[in-house]
């Protein structure tokens, strides 16, 4: 899906350059994206790191696991069939937390270990298998490190003044996707 | 409140480090061994953005976003939402880096204090890439049918973004 997605962006940018009399800057930008994207990488690698740091401090005081903690009673209520199983609830309640902390690299591994614990229990689960999609999908985010970091690259006054938004936002996400799979699970046939 | 909010970030790693104290965590070693993970999230994304950045800029240069946005203006304005992120809305959920190289491109050139540029950072930093994760949990979990999933996770990804633009409008616009 990938490499179509990518062939038909230059193959519409190529034609319509064309078109639109364009073809000068279509020709230098190719190259001038490439070095962009390096020097991006570059500008926000220090901030991305930084708050990389600051989650492996977090994780290691134990903040993910009393927030997983906290999380059981409402996971119980949104996963009744799989909350059965004690280690499903776990890695449930785990995958829930590290997104909330943002931690990628500890919230996927828990999250499929959770997908299969629910497959696992055949069709009755089948809901709440697309129940975790849909919560991981409508992403949960309490500190929205590497956006931020991209504002302070671009010379925002503060970075992270956006995040009182992100959590609104984050919070009519999951509301519309608890929703919409609400009404989707009763008219699926 | 204004300090609060600039000190969010520091007032937060000293949160973090009272509780480290107290729980006898070596603070040094655990940041560096995350910030080691933080450089190898940006070594692992950086071969996609140097491909996708070349693909978003001569998308950017060609005057074709431009045009879409022009035939799609009426709508989004009727929606509240700045057509200029068109382009970011339609990648997200198939591209993470792809979205974050038109949001960088957008901060760039708007300013990361603008309107629309907030906007863009508000919606990248609310939303997920829906189509990849539904692929990775259905896979690992070795469903083929998706059932509801897809339409579910677009209603929540349609959601995000009208109330990212509503929301950035509401408090900076």
């Amino acid at each position: 899906m990938f490499s179509f997605l990518l062939f038909a962006i230059l193959l519409l940018s190529t034609l319509f350059s064309l078109i639109f009399g364009t073809s000068m800057e279509t020709g230098s930008s190719l190259f001038e994206g490439a070095g962009k994207a390096v020097e991006f990488s570059l500008s926000i690698g220090g901030g991305i790191c930084l708050w990389s740091a600051v989650m492996e401090l977090m994780e290691r005081c134990g903040v993910a696991s009393a927030i997983s903690k906290a999380l059981r009673p409402l996971l119980i209520r949104l996963f009744p069939c799989a909350a059965r199983d004690r280690e499903t609830l776990d890695a449930l309640s785990q995958n829930v937390s590290a997104n909330l902390l943002g931690l990628g690299n500890a919230a996927t591994p828990a999250g499929i270990r959770a997908a299969k614990g629910i497959a696992g229990l055949g069709a009755k689960a089948e809901d709440e298998l697309c129940l975790l999609v849909v919560l991981n999908t409508a992403s949960i985010q309490l500190i929205p490190s590497t956006i931020a970091a991209v504002r302070a690259s671009s010379g925002a006054s503060s970075a992270f003044d956006i995040t009182p938004a992100v959590w609104i936002s984050s919070l009519f996400s999951v509301c519309a996707g608890l929703g919409a799979a609400a009404v989707l699970r009763r008219l699926w046939r | 409140m204004r300090p609060l909010l600039d000190l969010s970030a520091p007032l937060l790693i000293c949160l973090i480090c009272i509780a480290a104290v107290f729980q006898g965590v070596d603070i040094y070693g655990a940041m560096v061994c995350g910030a080691k993970k933080g450089l190898q999230t940006v070594l692992d994304i950086l071969p996609a953005l140097i491909v996708l950045f070349p693909a978003i800029y001569i998308l950017r240069a060609s005057g074709l976003p431009e045009l879409l946005c022009r035939l799609l203006s009426p709508v989004f304005r009727l929606l509240g939402i700045p057509e200029e992120t068109a382009l970011l809305m339609l990648l997200r959920p198939m591209s993470g880096s792809g979205a974050l190289a038109a949001a960088s491109e957008l901060i760039a050139r708007y300013g990361a204090d603008s309107l629309i540029g907030r906007t863009a950072a508000v919606m990248i930093g609310s939303s997920e890439t829906t189509f990849y994760v539904i692929a990775v949990y259905f896979a690992a979990a070795g469903v083929k049918n998706s059932r509801w999933a897809v339409p579910a996770a677009l209603c929540a990804d349609l959601a995000c973004f009208l109330s990212s633009a509503w929301i950035c409008r509401l408090l900076w616009g």
